[in-house]
């Protein structure tokens, strides 16, 4: 029978989205080209996991390991190398995450498989496989092909398929198979510890009104000017990763995929192109507002409203014009 | 520390053997800078049309050759800057000489045009497998074509281990400890065995600035360049033909949301904003 087989990801006592997202793009495929569900799930005391999994495709593989409780890459290589190796699966789907950049590359090369990464959508055509990924941050879309082969590889962005829950359940079945890791699977790579980022005193991800900065400020002695607007608006002031890793702000103030969820009434992007481990932290906000000087940028995809213009020329009279009324 | 007269990479410290001087090579790629330009697609249908914008070494890379850099600075050691692709490609080369990189490859053919990211890992393979090294830095990511794989492919290709987004690197005993991004703030610390290869997410350091003194002493040095014969590798093996995936064609995503433009001087586009903060009720 044919198979597509999805890598479930977990961290810390929890199932990650992602996987919940592959397996409602897995399954759409399977209904397309009738290829039977089946999800690997690798891990320690995991089959809670595997009972919630089971509603969501027809087959669930779990292989338990006390030296697996954390993911560790040379260690879900050499399991995943002999399931794919056995099963031979037409498509095996990876998250395009910390986990799946870390494992799918070497995995792939490993097994001779073609693999191509980030992928936001999928489809079979008479038998062949077309993905499509962003190239550019997003600012163009490409269409990518594969070698004939008898398994292709692909990791998927997070947020790319809307998570849904088969109804009826697929009841599938759990297969528990026995792990094959020895101490030796451990003698190059080990898994030490979590560390947590440091918090600060504003907590972005609970504001009403949230003003984030990006690149387009250029330097840090202008970040003053957003600051005030934000201030202006009543919210508080965010930015996308350059900012923090430049120093300008410190990392409690990221939102994005690595950083900070926000959710706010009103999300003001200023200088933001939209990458989308931007747009993954701004997906709940209410209403979005970008100030750009691109009118292409990938920000206006998603932004209510659009402002095209040199962000150093509107956002004074934005501040302005917002105190004034406030004023009255 | 104590320090015997061992080989030059090798010395006894506490009765064990570590390796402590690091030979570095830095994967390096040369790209276009989109954020600020309208991006077009070219007559073929597959590359965007390149002419006029700006290159540059690619961000992540930047932080990778300053990593490389760092680690020299304290363990001693060298090192090399190698990438794949064409003549402009120099430029980035020359950026790492000036900011301290020891030495530079480029690997070109005409050939390698239309390789993807397994075909990329294999032509800088053929190059690194017979060199002598401790250590491996990429980039995360890069920026163009995104494909986050190069580093970890050429990992497995050398048999040896990594460590992907990278932020924080400390070698010790032969061994180094990483601290990996994960996502929404969380890191992981893991171990990694040298030889390894990392790849490099941003923030992790402050890339230096290229001095004048720098770029003359850049100007001076050999670039090493490899083509196919040297490399040990056949057409069939690169580009097009030795790639599993194959770039079909380029597309600008449609628009599935319409935005709403506030058009018109600032001052009326502030009107119009607050109009609508006041409509929204969010102010
Ligand atoms: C694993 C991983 C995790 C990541 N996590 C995150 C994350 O959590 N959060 C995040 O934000 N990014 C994250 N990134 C980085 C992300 O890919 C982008 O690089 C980043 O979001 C870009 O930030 P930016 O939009 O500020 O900068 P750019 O993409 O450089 O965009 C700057 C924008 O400013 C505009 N501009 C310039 N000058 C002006 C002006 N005068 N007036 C108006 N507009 C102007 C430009 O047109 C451009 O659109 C991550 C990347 C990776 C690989
Ligand atoms: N043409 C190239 N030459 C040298 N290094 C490259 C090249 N392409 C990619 N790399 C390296 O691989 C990293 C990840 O690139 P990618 O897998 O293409 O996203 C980059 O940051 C570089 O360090």
């Amino acid at each position: 029978m044919v198979e597509v087989l999805v890598l479930a990801e977990h961290r810390k006592g929890e199932l990650r989205d992602i996987t919940f997202e592959m397996l409602t793009g897995a399954r759409k495929i399977c209904d397309k080209i009738g290829a039977d569900l089946t999800v690997a799930l690798l891990g320690f005391n995991v089959k809670e996991f595997a009972k919630e999994l089971a509603d969501y495709a027809k087959q669930v593989l779990i292989v338990e390991d006390e030296r697996i409780k954390e993911f560790n890459s040379e260690a879900y290589q050499k399991i995943l190398a002999k399931i794919i190796g056995e099963r031979k699966p037409l498509l095996v789907m990876i998250g395009h995450t910390a986990i799946g950049m870390d494992l799918a590359p070497s995995l792939a090369t490993s097994l001779n498989i073609p693999l191509t990464t980030d992928c936001i959508g999928l489809d079979f055509k008479d038998g062949k496989l077309y993905a499509i990924r962003q190239i550019y941050s997003g600012k163009v879309n490409a269409e990518i092909t594969f070698k004939d082969a008898e398994t292709y590889m692909v990791t998927i962005r997070s947020g790319a398929f809307q998570p849904e829950k088969p109804e009826p359940p697929m009841g599938g079945g759990i297969i528990n198979i026995p792990s094959p890791l020895t101490d030796e699977d451990f003698a190059v790579k080990k898994f030490v510890e979590y560390v947590e980022e440091a918090k600060g005193e504003i907590d972005i991800s609970a504001a009403d009104i949230v003003v984030s900065v990006g690149r387009g400020i250029k330097d840090a002695k202008n970040i003053p000017l957003v600051e005030e607007f934000a201030k202006a608006v009543g919210g508080v002031l965010a930015c996308s990763r350059p900012i923090v890793d430049k120093g300008w702000l410190p990392k409690d103030r990221q939102v994005g995929i690595s950083g900070k969820t926000v959710k706010p009434k009103l999300y003001i992007a200023v200088g933001i192109s939209g990458a989308f481990q931007h747009l993954a932290g701004i997906k709940g906000s209410g209403v979005i507002i970008a100030v750009n000087k691109d009118p292409k940028a990938p920000i206006f995809r998603v932004a209510d409203y659009g402002i095209v213009d040199d962000l150093f020329k509107v956002i004074p009279v934005l501040k302005d014009k917002i105190l004034e009324l406030k004023g009255k | 520390m104590q320090s015997l007269h061992e080989t030059e990479n090798v010395f006894i410290k506490n009765g064990v053997m570590v390796v402590e001087k690091m030979d570095i090579i830095v994967c390096v790629k040369h790209v276009p800078d989109t954020a600020e330009a309208e991006v077009t697609i070219d007559p073929s249908g597959r590359d965007i049309k390149k002419e006029g914008l700006p290159f540059d070494i690619n961000e992540w890379d930047n932080y990778a050759i300053e990593e490389a850099l760092l680690l020299k600075e304290k363990h001693g050691g060298k090192v090399t800057v190698i990438t794949v692709g064409p003549e402009e490609y120099n430029e980035t080369l020359r950026k790492c000489l000036a900011k301290g990189a020891d030495e530079a490859i480029r690997l070109y053919d005409e050939s390698f045009k239309g390789s993807d990211g397994y075909t990329t890992a294999k032509i800088l393979y053929s190059a690194i497998k017979n060199m002598k090294f401790d250590l491996i830095l990429t980039g995360a990511m890069a920026g163009d074509d995104g494909y986050a794989q190069v580093g970890v492919t050429l990992a497995e290709m050398l048999g040896i281990p990594h460590a992907s987004l990278v932020k924080k690197v400390e070698v010790k005993d032969g061994w180094v400890k990483v601290n990996r991004e994960l996502e929404g703030g969380l890191e992981e610390v893991a171990e990694v065995k040298l030889p390894a290869v990392l790849a490099i997410q941003t923030g992790i350091n402050e890339p230096r600035y290229v001095s004048i003194a720098g770029i003359r002493r850049a100007a001076k040095k050999e670039i090493k360049v490899l083509g196919l014969a040297e490399l040990g590798l056949s057409k069939e093996e690169v580009g097009e033909l030795g790639s599993p995936t194959r770039l079909e064609r380029l597309f600008i995503p449609e628009v599935t949301k319409k935005v709403e433009f506030l058009t018109g001087d600032p001052s009326e586009v502030a009107s119009k904003l607050a109009n609508v903060l006041k409509e929204k009720g969010v102010l």
